[in-house]
């Protein structure tokens, strides 16, 4: 093994002479008083590497020893990640003692001691590849199916298999040898390097199905795709933690990795304290049952934060590779390109826009790209979803990671500082923001036959109807309430409409913090219904005052159960007031 | 700060700039306290066997031969019981006259709160301004800013939630604070009898600059002691967390970093998370709450050190003047409280999201009519209800100097609806106007 001492250091990044060959990307550790730092060489120059450190240099010395690992950074998949709180390296933060993380401090990811309800699915005789299924034990609610480690190159034979049984995770369940006469032991735990893509399906397909959140703004105005990737800049305070934790709820995904890079610990212990408690929609379970927790928050060390979303990605393609249906989410990509800027600064490379590294377009696209739906070679089909939120510096748009974020993200969620202020959440604009696979063919397909015929064409209406309405506000903050004719007033109320009625949504609300698809379309095909029907009014303080009245019944809708009581009360109460009206007319 | 016996001293000093010195040195350690010449110094950089270090007070005179003398620690801090009602420098030295602390010695970098070790915030804490627990409202662990232009009274304002705020322990630390509001914090302080509750570690303006970068760490340090192993409610003043970022961007600056945003260190947003993220609910019922203070530039939040204190803080508490009646507001659309969602409604009274919610779009309508009017158009019937419900709402909630229950905001903001609106131009739940318009009570 190759070891090394430590010749310079400037905060996190450490230069080591080393006496031996190393890889770049290697893992190496640094002996301090009795504990081992982490660390990753991320360049090479004649006997020199460069490591970044993931933790404080503080206290270490030049002369201080360093051995290297021969293994890149690699996580540990099996049973039992579900329902587990990681750290960006993949430590289970439950089994650390103590209120306080200790420097240095590391934990296994699984318990390779706990044991699992092992089913056999193949016999002694069947040959495999890498990713094809050999047992499966039930994981909470999924079927976890355990597969040939995507390491394994060729075909294997299977020599032996365990008969089905309770075995720990360590336990050898299968025996398996190539045609070069080489044999393995297989455990029901494999380990795969972070920054490599697992790509043993037989081919990714274009996402066709709506990927439902339960958000109105985002279901049926943008729907993001099932396998698709979107992302939410927003500046601070305008709800983007508060936006993706309902998605995290609401989704019927199968398995959910939330990954908290660089983000306030409060809002992740917000989320340990929910979760366990909280229902999910698609199994009636709790919802901790299908989260995985990865969580580098801003105090923990920066330069795990690009770890942390690269451990969160690399768990996520795992369970595709069973067939699931994964949502990844990343609260925030910014503060991983912080940190790659942090270091490309201390390494003094020639910086690019806004002094990021210049290869973070590349980087971005990369991780982007790793999202999808694929077809498995048994046929089965799996899917990553994923959605990053962005943090642009002061809240402006161009800069350089909503940028390069923007190039290869097929949904774009704008969240609007006037919005926020004026408190209408969620604070999406629903014009400046757009879904890419409105224009797919195979989503619109799926559209017409899950939603309803015209749907899309619907939903273009609202979208008409809103930047109608913007135009009349401006008129009319132009010109004037008695300058301009009443039809002004009219457009700018319907999109006003519009607004309360679909857009804003209450996610404190039990109620309303989730709409399914078929209230969604109920409630867009009544709004639009008013907003078509003829009507007169005397001045434009009678069209605010009439308006105001139907905004007000459907907050109340929104605030009852779909079909409820309180439901219909509520819509015969519009239907009479909107008759009224018309009967007026 | 003299030599031990056999402590090398080093006295061939290589390079020198305004805030650094680099000599050749062995064994020294990264993050290293030092003295050169008497003055503290701190390792910012080892490379072989130059050692680069940060002079905090400046090298104005010092000489190539200067003596160096490294501490062998990282800077520490003694923490004790004893601490509680003193006044200390930057390096953790009296300012009282009176004699150190001994206690425990401790790294004041600290280690951080294992996340799965925290507790959810969720108890109110409560001010008396309805700026803060009616539309913003705080709970013990929350980290949160004032935004304030410098014009503003935030340190008087600052001092006046401390006292308020329902507390066991007061953790101040001033950075650059002008020598006055140092005198007003310790008048105010001890007119109110919570002189022995205060542990103050202050850097005045008349202080180096560079002092002020050690003030955070003994303050969360002493905070953190006393949250968690004494289990007491702590609260924490830092002011003014600006005027520490310029010192930050001094250092790197020295040190030929490439600065972002602003002239500020690509760093600036891990190195403000670190302090700010010291405010936790512990398990074992301690907590340690921190309320800060950064300063604009003419209100503009888009600036690198606002930006990235907003990003990472649980909201901000934006102090302005109400052009209308004069008075010192907390202005309800800009400023945010991220974690009232664990209280209100719930450890308050049922309709109190609601409530906040219909006066702050109330008076988000009286804001557009007041735009309307000064582009010289006819205000209509509603207009002219909202612009006087904002005067009254102003008056009546918004004033800083009021201190009220939060159930009478809450019966003080039914009243204001009722005067100027109509229920259903509200937007309120059905259920809740039944039970609380002041109309349908009676």
């Amino acid at each position: 093994m190759t070891k090394g001492k430590i010749t310079a250091i400037l905060s996190n990044l450490l230069q080591v002479e080393v006496d031996g060959p190393i890889r770049q990307n290697e893992i190496c550790y640094v002996l301090k008083a009795g504990e081992e730092l982490m660390a990753e060489v991320i360049k090479i120059n004649g006997n020199i590497a460069f490591a970044q450190l993931f933790e404080a240099g503080s206290g270490l010395k030049a002369g201080d020893q360093v051995h290297f690992s021969g293994e890149l950074l690699e996580v540990s998949l099996g049973p039992g990640l579900l329902s587990k709180n990681f750290d960006g390296l993949q430590n289970d933060l439950e089994a650390m003692p103590g209120s306080f993380i200790q420097a240095g401090q590391r934990t296994p990811a699984l318990d390779l001691d706990e044991e699992y309800e092992f089913t056999p699915l193949v016999k002694p005789g069947a040959i495999l590849e890498a990713g094809d299924a050999f047992g499966e034990v039930p994981e909470n609610a999924l079927k976890h199916t355990i597969m040939l480690p995507f390491k394994f190159e060729g075909k294997w034979e299977i020599t032996e298999i365990a008969p089905a049984g309770k075995y720990p995770l360590k336990h050898i369940v299968a025996k398996v040898k190539n045609e070069n006469g080489e044999s393995q032991d297989l455990s029901m735990v494999q380990k795969w390097p972070v920054k490599w893509p697992i790509k043993n399906y037989l081919r990714k397909e274009r996402p066709a199905e709506i990927f439902r959140t339960g958000l109105r703004v985002i279901d049926s105005l943008n729907p993001i795709a099932e396998g698709g990737t979107a992302y939410i800049p927003g500046a601070f305070g305008t709800g983007k933690t508060v936006l993706q934790q309902a998605i995290a709820k609401n989704n019927r995904a199968e398995v959910v990795i939330l990954v908290a890079c660089g983000e306030r610990a409060n809002e992740v212990v917000e989320i340990f304290h929910s979760f366990p408690e909280l229902e999910d929609l698609a199994t009636g379970r709790k919802l901790k049952d299908k989260t995985t927790i990865v969580c580098n928050t801003s105090n923990m060390p920066v330069a795990a934060r690009e770890a942390s979303v690269y451990v969160g990605m690399t768990m996520a393609e795992y369970y595709r590779s069973m067939g699931h249906k994964v949502l990844l989410l990343a609260d925030s990509t910014s503060r991983w390109a912080q940190a790659l800027r942090e270091m490309s600064n201390r390494m003094e490379e020639l910086p690019g826009t806004d002094a990021f590294p210049v290869e973070l377009p590349a980087v971005i696209a990369n991780f982007y790209g790793r999202a999808g739906k694929v077809e498995m070679r048994n046929g089965t089909k799996g899917s990553v979803t994923f959605l990053g939120t962005v943090s642009p510096a002061g809240g402006n748009f161009k800069e350089p990671v909503t940028e390069s974020t923007s190039k290869v993200a097929r949904c774009f969620y704008a969240l609007s500082q006037k919005r926020a202020d004026a408190k209408r959440y969620p604070a999406i604009d629903p014009l400046q923001s757009y879904s890419r696979y409105l224009d797919y063919e195979e989503f619109q397909a799926f559209a017409a036959e899950h939603i309803e015929s015209a749907w899309i064409e619907k939903v273009n209406r609202a979208k008409n109807l809103l930047s109608k309405g913007i135009e009349a506000r401006d008129q009319i903050s132009i010109l004037g309430d008695d300058s301009v004719p009443l039809d002004y007033h009219r457009d700018f109320w319907k999109s006003e409409l519009i607004d309360f009625a679909f857009i804003q949504q209450d996610s404190f609300d039990d109620t309303d913090m989730n709409s399914s698809l078929e209230r969604q379309s109920f409630m867009l095909n009544r709004v639009l219904e008013i907003c078509d029907k003829p009507q007169e009014f005397e001045d434009f303080s009678a069209v605010s005052a009439f308006y105001k009245k139907v905004i007000n019944l459907f907050k109340q809708m929104n605030y009852s159960d779909f079909e409820s009581d309180d439901f219909q009360k509520f819509n015969s109460e519009l239907e009479a007031l909107f008759n009224l009206q018309s009967i007026e007319a | 700060m003299i030599a031990k016996a056999f402590q090398p001293i080093y006295s061939r000093i290589k390079a020198l700039t305004k805030a650094t010195i680099t000599l050749d040195a062995d064994g020294v350690q990264y993050d290293e306290l030092a003295w050169v010449d008497g003055r503290t110094a701190q390792v910012i950089k080892v490379d072989g066997k130059e050692v680069s270090l940060q002079v905090f007070s400046g090298t104005e005179g010092l000489g190539t031969n200067a003596q160096v003398v490294f501490s062998g620690s990282a800077p520490n801090i003694h923490l004790s019981p004893l601490l509680a009602g003193r006044y200390f420098n930057a390096f953790g030295v009296p300012l009282d006259g009176k004699d150190k602390v001994q206690g425990e010695e401790r790294d004041v970098k600290g280690a951080t709160v294992n996340p799965v070790r925290r507790q959810l915030p969720s108890e109110l804490l409560a001010t008396g301004i309805a700026g803060i627990d009616l539309n913003n409202t705080l709970v013990t662990g929350q980290k949160i800013p004032f935004f304030a232009d410098p014009d503003q009274p935030y340190n008087r304002i600052l001092a006046e939630v401390a006292m308020r705020a329902d507390s066991d322990r007061i953790v101040l630390g001033g950075m650059g604070i002008s020598h006055d509001d140092f005198l007003m914090f310790q008048q105010r302080f001890n007119s109110s009898g919570a002189g022995d509750k205060i542990v103050s570690f202050i850097n005045t303006s008349e202080d180096p600059p560079l002092e002020r970068l050690l003030i955070p760490d003994l303050v969360c340090s002493a905070a953190e002691y006393f949250a968690f192993e004494k289990q007491e409610k702590v609260l924490v003043l830092l002011t003014d967390m600006t005027l520490y970022a310029d010192a930050l961007a001094i250092v790197s600056n020295k040190m030929d970093q490439i600065p972002s945003k602003d002239a500020m260190p690509g760093s600036l947003y891990s190195d403000l998370a670190r302090i700010y993220e010291k405010a936790v609910q512990f398990q074992n019922g301690g907590s340690i709450t921190i309320i800060a203070v950064t300063t604009l530039n003419d209100g503009d939040i888009t600036h690198a050190i606002p930006d990235n204190t907003g990003y990472i803080t649980e909201g901000q508490l934006y102090l302005k003047k109400d052009p209308e009646t004069g008075l010192t507001i907390i202005d309800p659309f800009r400023s945010l409280s991220r974690l009232k969602q664990n209280v209100i409604g719930i450890k308050t009274r049922e309709d109190h999201p609601q409530v906040m919610n219909a006066l702050v779009r109330l008076y988000a309508d009286a804001s557009e009519a007041r735009s309307k009017k000064e582009n010289g158009f006819d205000l209509n019937e509603y207009d002219e209800r909202s612009l006087r419900f904002a005067e009254a709402y102003t008056r009546e909630l918004l004033d800083v100097q009021l201190n009220i229950g939060t159930e009478e905001m809450l019966d003080r903001g039914w009243r204001l609806m009722s005067r100027f609106f109509k229920d259903y131009e509200l937007g309120i739940r059905q259920n809740l106007i039944d039970k609380y318009w002041p109309e349908a009570k009676s």
